[in-house]
């Protein structure tokens, strides 16, 4: 799901905090100190980092690619390796039988399964390849503001820690409460207002 | 400085009563809606709505679904005491069609379909096909945030009480 698809989820934020000038070099920096890095053949099973809007498997930010009008254009790549539980159960039976072979022991511990079975995902981690998620922004630094399109609940956690990571900024997310008190134009008076607000019914 | 999960959670029933403001007004007085868009044609209800009623010890999820369906249903449900939680819409501006769902809790935008743009062929395309884009989801971004400021203003004015009347004589009337 992404800006140019045919449907589409936008979350809103605002950018707290300028960065420092020239703001093109600051956000080429930036995208480039956090780049995705392949996990495919690391024990590795998730990461994420920036990626090119245009080319989101072959990631560069050269030639201020990321520019666009006014917009500042790029994507958060996730890549997650997902096995399927049978085939950490499959593997993880076979070396439960070779180590109870080897060592003569009639069972494992509690922890000796825990350490044999993250040895299993380990091994698996490395054959299997991850699956890539990429998911589009716009930030309009002019203006403070940013759209990342997606609702997923885990994408914006890790797009707001990349954030700040990256740019030592903080993305605030527009929700009720957030939106009424950075968007709404309100007075001291209104925001104590919205502070002290409690839920209205609608029945008689 | 409050807390961003608290509140969230403390502040989610204003999505909530936002969406229930608005399907009031998208059913009485459509004339409220338009007001940053010099285009504006109309904002209807779509195929979708979700309502929630909180009660002592549960909460029930009322998901009304189809084109032009189950008003009488979400009505029902808030003369039980239900807010609308979900809500899919109609946006009509100029000769062009959006539909969106928005979610309360969140004010989350999901489900965006907006009018066809030209197909991007070519890599010199990209530019052009992004800021059509941008320019769509921006007509519906400004429209959602324009609602919501209009109602929050509303909604910490002494203008509510009566506002919540209308809406309660509304919904007792259908």
């Amino acid at each position: 799901m992404g800006l140019l698809t045919s449907s589409t989820s936008i979350t809103q934020y605002r950018i707290k905090g300028k960065l420092k000038t020239p703001v093109t070099e600051t956000v080429y920096k930036g995208l480039k100190q956090h780049i995705i890095k392949d996990i495919d053949s690391s024990e590795a099973q998730k990461t994420f980092g920036w990626t090119s809007f245009e080319t989101p498997y072959a990631p560069d930010f050269k030639g201020s690619s990321f520019v666009l009008d006014t917009y500042f254009v790029f994507s958060l790549r996730i890549d997650k390796k997902n096995i399927p539980p049978k085939i950490i159960r499959k593997h993880f039976t076979e070396e439960e039988k070779k180590h109870l072979a080897r060592t003569g022991q009639e069972y494992l511990s509690r922890n000796e399964k825990r350490s044999l079975k993250d040895n299993v995902i380990n091994v698996l981690s490395t054959r299997i390849p991850a699956t890539p998620n990429v998911f589009d922004i716009i930030w309009r630094y002019e203006e403070a503001s940013l759209w990342f399109f997606s609702n997923l609940k885990e994408a914006n956690e890790d797009f707001e820690t990349l954030f700040f990571r990256s740019f030592n900024l903080t993305p605030i997310r527009l929700f009720p409460y957030t939106a009424a008190d950075l968007t709404a134009e309100l007075s001291d008076a209104e925001r104590d207002r919205l502070k002290n607000i409690s839920p209205s019914t609608f029945m008689e | 400085m409050l807390d961003v999960a608290v509140t969230y959670n403390k502040y989610k029933f204003l999505g909530n009563e936002f969406l229930t403001w608005l399907f009031f007004i998208i059913e009485n007085n459509q004339g409220r809606l338009g007001k940053t868009d010099k285009e504006f044609v109309s904002l209807d209800i779509g195929n979708r709505i979700v309502l929630e009623k909180k009660n002592q010890d549960s909460v029930d999820t009322i998901t009304v679904t189809g084109d032009d369906a189950g008003l009488e249903e979400v009505m029902i449900s808030l003369q039980k005491g239900a807010v609308v939680i979900e809500l899919n819409l109609l946006y009509k501006s100029g000769d062009y069609d959006w539909k969106f769902s928005i979610k309360g809790e969140s004010l989350n935008i999901f489900s965006l379909k907006v009018p066809r743009t030209g197909s991007v062929e070519k890599k010199e395309d990209i530019e052009g096909a992004v800021l059509e884009k941008m320019y769509l989801y921006e007509k519906v971004v400004m429209l959602v945030n324009m609602l919501y400021k209009e109602f929050i203003k509303l909604r910490i004015s002494n203008r509510w009480k009566k506002e919540t009347a209308g809406i309660v004589s509304w919904i007792n009337s259908c």
